[in-house]
């Protein structure tokens, strides 16, 4: 197995000590099949314990290890060793403050994700004893690449509306918004418009198109903001110009 | 239980001018951006032109004459150069705005963006086979 | 939240682009021609005029530069935000006031072919 001397990067902050962050090098022997979470795995268990970082599954399923890597946002388990030079930079995903090391403080975006009600609000309830709610595979189709997203925030650090203006509600949310309203089965999409037609909704945004090219999961957000948008539209003249046509 | 948690995060400014600097994807979608500046400037090159032309053949002749200069000839150029790569990165992104679903399955986006490509050079023929 | 009213503009930008994307490089290449004179018997007056005076090709040339204005303009505010302008009430004002300007000439030249 080959292995190589890689001169890891990090950038390090340690909210009891630092009044700024600053970067530690680390130099690992990497094995070529290695992934960067794996690098960091290693300096935690042999050179420096106190690193801190989140991860769980190390399989892109979970979302805790996304991270600035060479300016890139990236998992770390899906970042191959293999694909960069000797010298890799790691550090917190962008455009969120960080809490400790490459910890990130996620407490905008779990806000955001939440006022945009991402569950089903069905149309009308129904007893269990009606039955379920069929949905034919051409319905399911409308929305299914939304539903692969992992809440990996990989989006948020792409987009530079976000880092401008730190209001906006962002990709995955909004996203995710679309992919209830494009459910058969659900109602919600009013409620869902009070949040994603506002100002600091969807017109924040102005297709820069960087959310959908780094989503690991190869979910296409700024496809779904552009839609919201060409709706969000649609209703906005049918509610000013013909005022007398029932929604 | 343990002491406090004390929580200091650090927020790492963006700067507000120069953010586009920092990859080359934000500075493509700055050069996409800065295309209408160039349709703006060549809109009114139009209504200059239709101005000209309503007020009579010797104000059109002096449109004539003003856009025959190596000036005129410059900017013309620069509005095609720049306004093909708005149209280019316009239709490129399509599929994403209006994507096509047919049955359980989405048109091929190559699809989408051809069909744009293909009206694209219908309509240029036409206005070229008009203007010459 | 108050629901936004960017979708004014936003619905003119689109179909803008959108027109613009199809016709603009063309007329561009065109009036390059004339500018170069490539064909001193094209760009006639006579028969530009003739163009603009029937009821279809003033509709043609009124959709053209509307839409072209309006997407220039709200592109425009997008874009000078984002290279640091925060004004955005002035910007909005400034871009579509011009856009507004060149409406008004639109009609009034057209109205006088």
């Amino acid at each position: 197995m080959s292995e190589r001397q890689i001169q890891l990067e990090v950038l390090r902050y340690n909210p009891e000590t630092d009044s700024e962050p600053r970067f530690q090098t680390y130099t690992v022997p990497c094995l070529n099949e290695w992934v960067v979470l794996d690098a960091l795995n290693y300096v935690k268990e042999n050179l420096d314990p106190t690193l801190s970082y989140r991860w769980s599954c190390h399989m892109a399923v979970c979302g805790s290890c996304g991270m600035m890597i060479n300016g890139e946002p990236k998992l770390g388990c899906k970042a191959f060793i293999h694909e960069y030079g000797d010298s890799i930079r790691v550090e917190p995903l962008a455009h969120f403050p960080i809490e400790r090391d490459l910890v990130t403080v996620v407490e905008d975006f779990i806000a955001k994700l939440a006022s945009v009600k991402p569950f089903l609000i069905p149309k009308e309830d129904k007893p269990t004893s009606a039955g379920e709610f069929k949905q034919t595979p051409a319905e399911l189709m409308k929305f299914k690449q939304y539903t692969l997203c992992i809440n990996c925030m990989l989006c948020y650090a792409a987009c530079p509306q976000y880092g401008l203006v730190p209001e906006f509600v962002g990709p995955a949310a909004i996203a995710l918004a679309h992919r209830y309203n494009q459910d058969s089965r659900d109602g919600g999409r009013d409620q869902r418009q009070e949040v994603v037609a506002s100002d600091e909704g969807v017109w924040e945004c102005s297709f820069v198109g960087a959310c959908s090219e780094v989503c690991p999961k190869h979910v296409d957000p700024a496809g779904a903001l552009q839609q919201v948008k060409v709706a969000s539209t649609i209703d906005w003249y049918k509610e000013h110009l013909m005022p007398w046509v029932k929604k | 239980m343990g002491e406090e948690m004390s929580r200091k995060p650090y927020v790492r400014e963006v700067s507000k001018t120069t953010w586009f600097l920092r990859q080359p994807r934000y500075q493509r979608y700055m050069a996409r951006e800065v295309t209408c500046i160039f349709i703006f400037a060549y809109t009114f090159l139009l209504i200059c032109a239709l101005g000209s032309l309503a007020n009579g053949p010797d104000a059109f002749q002096g449109f004539l004459n003003a856009l025959r200069s190596p000036l005129g000839v410059l900017f013309n150029l620069a509005v095609l150069v720049v306004t093909a790569y708005h149209s280019a990165t316009w239709f490129n992104v399509t599929p994403q705005a209006m994507p096509i679903q047919r049955g359980e399955e989405f048109v091929p986006g190559n699809v989408i963006v051809g069909a744009h490509y293909g009206a694209w050079a219908v309509v240029s023929l036409i206005i070229l086979i008009w203007g010459i | 939240m108050a629901k936004s009213n960017k979708p004014i503009f936003w619905g003119l930008f689109a179909a803008g682009g959108t027109v613009t994307a199809f016709v603009i490089p063309a007329l561009a290449l065109v009036t390059l021609f004339a500018a170069m004179r490539f064909n001193m018997d094209m760009f006639t007056y006579e028969a530009i005029h003739a163009f603009a005076a029937h009821w279809l090709g003033k509709l043609i040339i009124f959709g053209v530069i509307l839409l072209s204005l309006w997407h220039a303009a709200h592109r425009l505010r997008v874009t000078l935000h984002d290279f640091g302008v925060r004004a955005d009430t002035v910007v909005a004002y400034a871009v579509y006031g011009l856009a507004s300007l060149g409406t008004l000439m639109t009609i009034i030249y057209l109205l006088r072919i």
